[in-house]
């Protein structure tokens, strides 16, 4: 039996998988990274605009602290965040920031005096004060109230993820690369690691550890166009679904982000937007302050995307041999801005569209971008129902993004979640003493051994390339921007008639080591029942919040549906998930449900809502004389490792 | 936008071979695909592993040109095959070919990965200040120069997808040369106020024939790097300073 022990395995090597093993490692622990790729070609690179934290030290950010950034985060969500951690990450994210910049993440810099900017399609100066030179600048990002998005050009996410995986290599950390976890391995209580299939040999090994953190990111590829690198397919999340006994949560939580090129659903950051772009029509018209007066172009990212989709329906779309889309423009921003600021965005548009982005539109749609649903976690990053199970990053469901995620909380999250949930990883393995029961570990191991015999030696059976290809028709056609009860109910069917048919994929290609066509075989199951259980959840939820948007049911209840979808998969022989819900509990809210201030508002109240708006209220009078910290302690306390409890400074106004 | 020839049949010459298997040979395969508008070569090789033969071997990640994974010779060259128009190539004959200088694992597919990482530690691709972790990160972040991290974040684009080295002459003669890759590492915490490490120290790395001094100079590095790195003035540059570095 082949067998490696470690204490801490943390399954990715993005970010939030870097991230939680620095922390494990500095906590003395032994520490094992794997990774289906090279760490540095993860998909946490391709984070453009970059990362929000409240440092204000650009004169647009200045009154800008946690509390901003939180409400920012509450309402981005549609409030369907879990609002403990929302707190939790906008208290660390500056920290982040500040740590990462120690790491060698060149972040862009504030430059002292005048500076010419866009903003609203007018070209403005500001004037940056004296005492913020030298340190890290932000720029606009959609849904905040203030200039948060820390940034390097527009290629943020690569070299934080170098400085992060830069780090790991000076800590020591081995990160085993081409390998595969396809189980994990439990007792219907406890997790005690993975079985692991090598990539290129197709040896399995058994990798066992007193904890096992999954950071593998998003589950995109279930549809057909997504701005997703291809590896991310979602069988971290589908992990913990094949168990049977741990839960994945919101998964019909989809962000679909306005700007991605067509054909091919690369991605071009909102950063373009945030810079000063404008999104424009058939008619080369500014449409978007006709339907959002005040947040324009920067309104959350649900939002702009339904927006951009209803204008098109209007007639207002360019035509092209690959369906409609709008226009990017960004050629107001100027040569000199695009070649520094934007200057992946132009290799984008030059190689893959043939054009110049100085000079011409950019062709974009709305495309799959972000699953803010994932793996159901307390607020320590470990799973509800499996001890010793922990998820960081966007696999996770930590919650800090509720029903629509924020442009540029993403990649922030990955490694505020990578220090916060590392640390209770650490805390965990530094208490629980582990008994291996190795009759579990074997039996895993003959267990997936004899699946994947089982796909080699059947000799007709269903094709893998077009199962998935079906799955990824329905999500794309039936559960995308706009969702109705019958679509919905159509992709439900569907999906469940394909659930049974991938019990029988057959391949081609009949050998067990590095084989292209086995690796979809085994996925490919997995991602069906992912699929199946976004598509049962969007189903069910009758109501539009956030990113889930039903023209059925278009308005916000919070009286049937402030709750979170939980999916599990109770029997293998099933053919869809069980759904359960948990409920959001107002009268423990800092931030009661109200209205986003942009997109359509028709809410149906929550009868705890008033109770708890005036129970707040009550509380800030009988404080008068308490600061912002003291009494946001007395509304909404929250759990954090110590060590990231202290306060921020900030130019202008010290810790305060 | 991209407009192709619609309809025209390109013809892909694809070494394969596969180490794991036994007995099996190293050969060129062609295949024929039909070219569509705005083909890239990433999408002809899904089309054809998914039509024509199921084995084939290579690696995508990001498929945006950012993550460096799918460097390869095409047609003579070493570049990202995810960004390689097909209408590039006029009379539509393609060569597809592994990059040189690395392991490989099975036909387009080699091992960047293990290489990397010993460059990385062979250089010390990090911060190297002893103080850094005593900073506390409530407090307001060192301040920076903002042209020296603009010039810092040109250095810092490398996506290591390891077209310098498949193009080096040297490399090619001399294993353990360090390679552009590693050069371009070293030129941009050279220049990083936040790494303490003295010329001399940096001498100890890259003072040496297989370090900057072994360098022929014939820039094939310079004429392939994907992200059009300065690699003919960097390396002169570190040729210069390891020079005047007293020993």
């Amino acid at each position: 039996m082949n067998v490696i022990y470690t204490d801490s395995l943390v399954i990715g090597g993005g970010l939030a998988g870097l991230r939680t093993a620095i922390a494990t490692k500095q906590r003395g622990l032994d520490t094992i990274v794997l990774s289906l790729i090279p760490a540095k070609r993860s998909h946490s690179a391709a984070a453009q605009g970059g990362m929000q934290g409240s440092l204000a030290a650009t004169i647009k950010a200045e009154g800008d602290n946690e509390d901003v950034h939180f409400a920012d985060t509450v309402k981005g969500s549609d409030w369907g965040c879990d609002q403990d951690v929302a707190r939790m990450f906008a208290q660390t994210a500056p920290k982040a920031v500040r740590e990462l910049s120690t790491w060698g993440v060149p972040w862009t810099r504030v430059r002292k005096g005048p500076r010419s900017v866009v903003i609203n399609a007018e070209r403005v100066t500001i004037n940056e004060k004296d005492e913020a030179h030298g340190l890290i600048s932000a720029r606009d990002f959609g849904g905040t109230k203030k200039w948060r998005t820390c940034y390097t050009s527009d290629g943020t996410g690569h070299t934080m993820l170098y400085a992060a995986d830069n780090k790991a290599i000076e800590c020591g950390i081995p990160v085993h690369e081409r390998k595969e976890a396809i189980a994990l391995i439990h007792d219907g209580s406890k997790c005690y690691g993975a079985i692991v299939r090598d990539l290129i040999t197709g040896e399995l090994v058994a990798y066992v550890a007193r904890a096992t953190t999954i950071a593998t990111g998003g589950y995109g590829r279930i549809y057909s166009v997504s701005t997703n690198a291809v590896i991310s397919e979602g069988i971290g999340a589908a992990l913990p679904l094949e168990t049977g006994v741990a839960s994945l949560v919101n998964m019909e939580a989809v962000q679909f982000h306005p700007t991605a090129i067509v054909p091919v659903g690369i991605l071009t950051t909102e950063g373009c937007r945030g810079d000063g772009g404008l999104l424009k029509d058939v008619d080369g018209y500014r449409f978007m302050p006709d339907y959002e007066p005040e947040k324009k172009e920067l309104a959350s990212r649900d939002v702009v995307s339904r927006r951009m989709t209803e204008h098109m329906r209007k007639g207002k779309g360019v035509p092209s041999p690959y369906g409609d889309h709008l226009w990017l423009d960004i050629t107001l921003l100027g040569k000199e801005h695009i070649e520094k600021n934007l200057r992946e965005v132009k290799e984008i548009c030059e190689y893959f569209l043939g054009i110049d982005p100085v000079k011409d539109y950019i062709p974009v749609r709305p495309t799959q971008h972000y699953s803010m649903g994932g793996i159901r976690t307390f607020a320590t990053g470990e799973s509800r129902q499996l001890k010793g199970l922990f998820a960081a990053g966007e696999v996770s469901c930590w919650d800090m993004h509720g029903f629509n995620r924020l442009g540029g909380n993403s990649v922030a999250e990955t490694i505020v979640a990578g220090m916060i949930v590392g640390e209770y990883v650490a805390d965990y393995c530094e208490s629980e003493s582990v008994e291996i029961p190795m009759s579990v570990v074997r039996e895993f191991l003959r267990r997936e051994d004899a699946k994947i015999t089982a796909i080699i030696d059947r000799t007709n059976g269903e094709d893998v390339y077009e199962l998935k290809y079906a799955m990824q028709k329905i999500m794309m056609d039936k559960v995308g921007i706009f969702r109705n009860g019958e679509d919905l109910e159509k992709a439900v069917q569907e999906l469940e008639a394909l659930v049974a048919r991938s019990r029988s994929v057959a391949i081609q290609n009949k050998i067990r080591s590095s084989n292209p066509e086995l690796v979809e075989a085994i996925r490919v199951p997995m991602m069906i029942k992912l699929a199946a259980c976004v598509a049962c959840g969007a189903h069910a939820r009758t109501e539009s919040r956030g990113a889930h948007a039903r023209e059925d049911h278009p308005e916000r209840n919070d009286r049937d549906w402030l709750k979170r979808t939980l999916a599990i998969w109770k029997n293998e022989a099933d053919d869809l998930p069980t759904l359960g819900y948990e409920d959001l509990d107002v009268m423990k809210m800092e931030m009661p449900p109200g209205s986003r201030g942009y997109g359509k508002a028709e809410i149906i109240p929550h009868p705890d809502t008033e109770r708890r708006v005036k129970q707040i209220e009550e509380i800030q009078s009988s404080m008068p004389d308490v600061d912002r910290h003291e009494l946001q302690k007395a509304i909404m306390p929250y759990e954090l490792p110590e060590k990231y409890t202290g306060k921020n400074e900030r130019i202008g106004v010290g810790f305060e | 936008m991209i407009q192709a020839k619609d309809g025209r049949t390109l013809k892909f010459h694809i070494f394969r071979y596969n180490p794991q298997l036994e007995g099996d040979e190293p050969k060129m395969v062609t295949y024929e695909v039909k070219e569509a508008p705005g083909m890239t070569v990433f999408i002809a090789l899904n089309e054809i592993r998914e039509q024509q033969d199921r084995s084939l071997q290579y690696d995508f990640v990001c498929r945006a040109g950012i993550c460096g994974s799918c460097g390869m010779i095409i047609n003579g060259k070493p570049d990202l095959a995810c960004r390689t128009l097909t209408s590039k190539f006029k009379n539509g004959e393609i060569t597809l070919l592994p990059l040189p200088g690395f392991d490989l694992i099975g036909d387009l597919s080699v091992n960047t990965g293990t290489f990397n990482r010993a460059m990385s530690e062979r250089v010390g691709t990090w911060i190297h200040d002893e103080q850094a972790a005593e900073k506390s990160l409530d407090e307001l972040e060192e301040r920076m120069d903002p042209d020296l991290a603009d010039e810092i974040y040109e250095l810092d684009r490398c996506i290591e997808c390891g077209c310098c080295i498949a193009a080096c002459a040297t490399k090619r003669m001399r294993d353990d040369f360090l390679g552009a890759m590693g050069f371009m590492k070293v030129a941009r915490f050279h220049m990083d106020s936040r790494d303490k490490r003295s010329d001399a120290a940096w001498y100890e790395i890259i003072g040496n024939d297989e370090g900057v001094f072994g360098c022929m100079t014939l820039l094939g590095c310079e004429d392939n790097c994907p992200k059009d790195l300065p690699h003919q003035t960097k390396i002169a540059f570190l040729r210069r300073k390891m020079v005047g570095v007293k020993v």
